[in-house]
């Protein structure tokens, strides 16, 4: 079996077919994943006990005539920030190597409910802080489309292996674009929905106005399918949502016909050329399916970044507290006061990058500048929600890049931590209105970098987002051409 | 500059950071990069809008409340299991009160 270019459906097929069982499967796609891993560092470690657990599960269903799920023996990786019971997670930092937690992330207990495989964890900047995957503390991931290249970030370990074949689908988490830029940057598709559509219980808190859980694939109806397995209301997440969950996969057939669409002008300002014209294609062909395109304006989207940046590290300097060295796992130089011991542990364990994002959310929080930095981001980002609902009035839809360039090379920026905050500036706005948003590949720079449309939507109408980028990838083709045959 | 190194070093206090070596001068150039950025929200015209602290969607007063029904909890032995230092039940720290 071509592992590699399998899909839910193909998955499906073969195991109702009796080609092969969940079991095969399972121990076959374990095999490819630890093989491939060296080449792109995704995964930080396997679970193969579980993993074969679960299909064995599977193949009883199967064996029983039972309707064994709609996920049923898909390979699955997840995040290495969203917690799996018995599985270590170490959110990509030093100070949880060990970790290995007591409880599932509703997000995992619901895929592996719906049949999933989950293969391993992936790679990811510490705590999700970062936009190139270069913030791990157990090394980057590179590209697998481009080597010398990184794959995006935070989630760029989930995006690497759906991108190199090793899962079919992958969990991801996005506080500012960590699903969206890495998923543009590998050539897949990668989904941030709604804010509250999935459950964030189990995902390690970042910025918890902000977070989400959201998937990873190859093809926007596996993504359409994973989102519909994970979303709904989760008594432990209580701002999770309490709307219906369509049936994501029903509507996409391909007819755009008649969609109003809006493409923003304050966001093709600072594209590299071939990024634009990329992007500039793919509204066409949308356009030729009968959509209709007009310019608009979101005339916030100047302060978003400084806003974000705010907002984030705030919420995150409250939420990193907790890792102090005395309930997680690692705590160094025992100091001879509490004081000490914190500091010790917090100063040895924390990469660069999260300590300064610690200290900027202390600083804009600490007495005297409250009111100037925090307080003055929370309304900057009711100007940048207001620019989306004024949109929304006029348009279905927001068509725009994903990133002003493609994936840029390891060690390019990761000595200029504002340059690097800047590059977030397409997927920091639709975070911060909580809207849908996806990156779907909308063709290949000259190179052969991939390059990601964004397609964002009204608050819970992921349905149209979806139909949209089903439609383009009829037109573009299914993910990058270079790394599947590779795969 | 927009931060001093005396003031970089009072909010590592407070972040329970404990900076070595030429730590502290290189997080105060990024601050200060960084803040000189987020100068630019002085521009934006707020007096419109309220702070949003969330995204809110419509709902009951008590769609956020589960259930009042007992579930079994995780359990002393599941929760302290990750525990650097523990010993009768209990996280262990280095000493906090004097004799």
């Amino acid at each position: 079996m071509d592992i590699a270019s399998l899909t839910i459906d193909g998955v499906r097929e073969g195991l109702l077919a009796r080609r092969f069982s969940a079991s095969e499967l399972a121990t076959e796609a374990l095999r490819f994943a630890e093989e491939e891993n060296g080449r792109t560092n995704a995964y930080l470690h396997f679970s193969p006990e579980r993993a074969l657990e679960r299909a064995r599960r599977v193949d009883e269903q199967v064996a029983r005539g039972e309707d064994p799920g709609p996920l049923a023996a898909v390979p699955v990786a997840v995040k290495d920030v969203i917690v799996t019971k018995g599985v270590r997670t170490t959110c990509g930092s030093k100070l949880l190597a060990h970790y290995v937690p007591p409880y599932d992330a509703t997000a995992v207990a619901r895929l592996e409910r719906a049949g999933g495989v989950i293969l391993g964890k992936t790679n990811c900047d510490e705590f999700a802080m970062g936009s190139s995957n270069e913030n791990s503390a157990f090394g980057p991931v590179r590209n697998p489309v481009a080597p010398d290249r990184v794959p995006g970030g935070s989630s760029g370990g989930s995006a690497a292996a759906v991108a190199q074949g090793t899962a079919v689908v992958a969990l991801g988490s996005d506080t500012g674009g960590s699903i969206r830029q890495p998923a543009s940057f590998c050539g897949v598709v990668g989904v941030t929905p709604t804010y509250g559509r999935v459950s964030r219980y189990g995902l390690t808190a970042f910025a918890s106005s902000l977070d989400h859980i959201g998937p990873f694939a190859r093809t926007v109806k596996d993504a359409a399918t994973v989102l519909g397995v994970i979303a709904g209301r989760d008594v432990c997440d209580s701002t999770s949502a309490a709307a219906p969950v369509p049936d994501y996969t029903a509507s996409l057939d391909g007819n755009v016909k008649g969609l109003k669409l809006g493409l923003p002008r304050e966001y093709l300002k600072e594209l590299t050329s071939e990024t634009g014209e990329l992007i500039a294609r793919g509204v066409e062909v949308l356009r030729q399916l009968g959509c209709e395109v007009r310019e608009i304006s979101l005339p916030a989207t100047d302060y978003a970044i400084a806003c974000y940046y705010i907002i984030a590290t705030a919420e995150a300097s409250s939420n990193l507290a907790r890792y102090d060295g005395v309930r997680y796992t690692v705590r160094s130089g025992d100091g001879e006061t509490l004081a000490e011991m914190y500091r010790n542990t917090r100063g040895e364990g924390f990469g660069a990058e999260c300590k300064r994002r610690i200290m900027l959310g202390t600083y804009v929080l600490s007495a005297g500048y409250y009111d100037a930095y925090y307080l003055k981001a929370q309304k900057v980002r009711a100007l940048i929600a207001r620019d989306f609902a004024d949109a929304f009035q006029e348009v279905d839809a927001i068509v725009a890049p994903v990133s002003p360039f493609p994936a840029f090379k390891l060690g390019e920026k990761i000595d200029d931590p504002v340059a690097m905050y800047l590059s977030d500036i397409y997927t920091i706005t639709g975070s911060l209105a909580g809207i849908p948003c996806m990156s779907v590949p909308c063709g290949e720079t000259a190179e052969g970098l991939p390059v990601g449309m964004q397609i964002l939507t009204r608050h819970f109408d992921e349905t149209t987002m979806f139909r949209l980028a089903d439609a383009l990838e009829r037109t573009v083709g299914v993910g990058n051409a270079r790394t599947r045959q590779r795969g | 500059m927009k931060i001093t190194e005396e003031e970089v070093r009072y909010v590592a206090d407070l972040s329970n950071l404990k900076l070595t070596g030429g730590e502290a001068a290189r997080l105060r150039a990024d601050l200060n990069g960084i803040l000189e950025h987020i100068d630019k929200l002085n521009e934006a015209d707020t007096s419109s809008v309220q702070p949003m602290a969330q995204v809110l969607f419509e709902a009951e007063e008590t769609a956020t409340l589960r259930a009042d029904i007992p579930v079994a909890p995780l359990g002393n032995e599941a929760a302290m299991a990750n525990a650097p230092r523990r010993g009768a039940g209990y996280f262990k720290v280095p000493k906090v009160i004097e004799r």
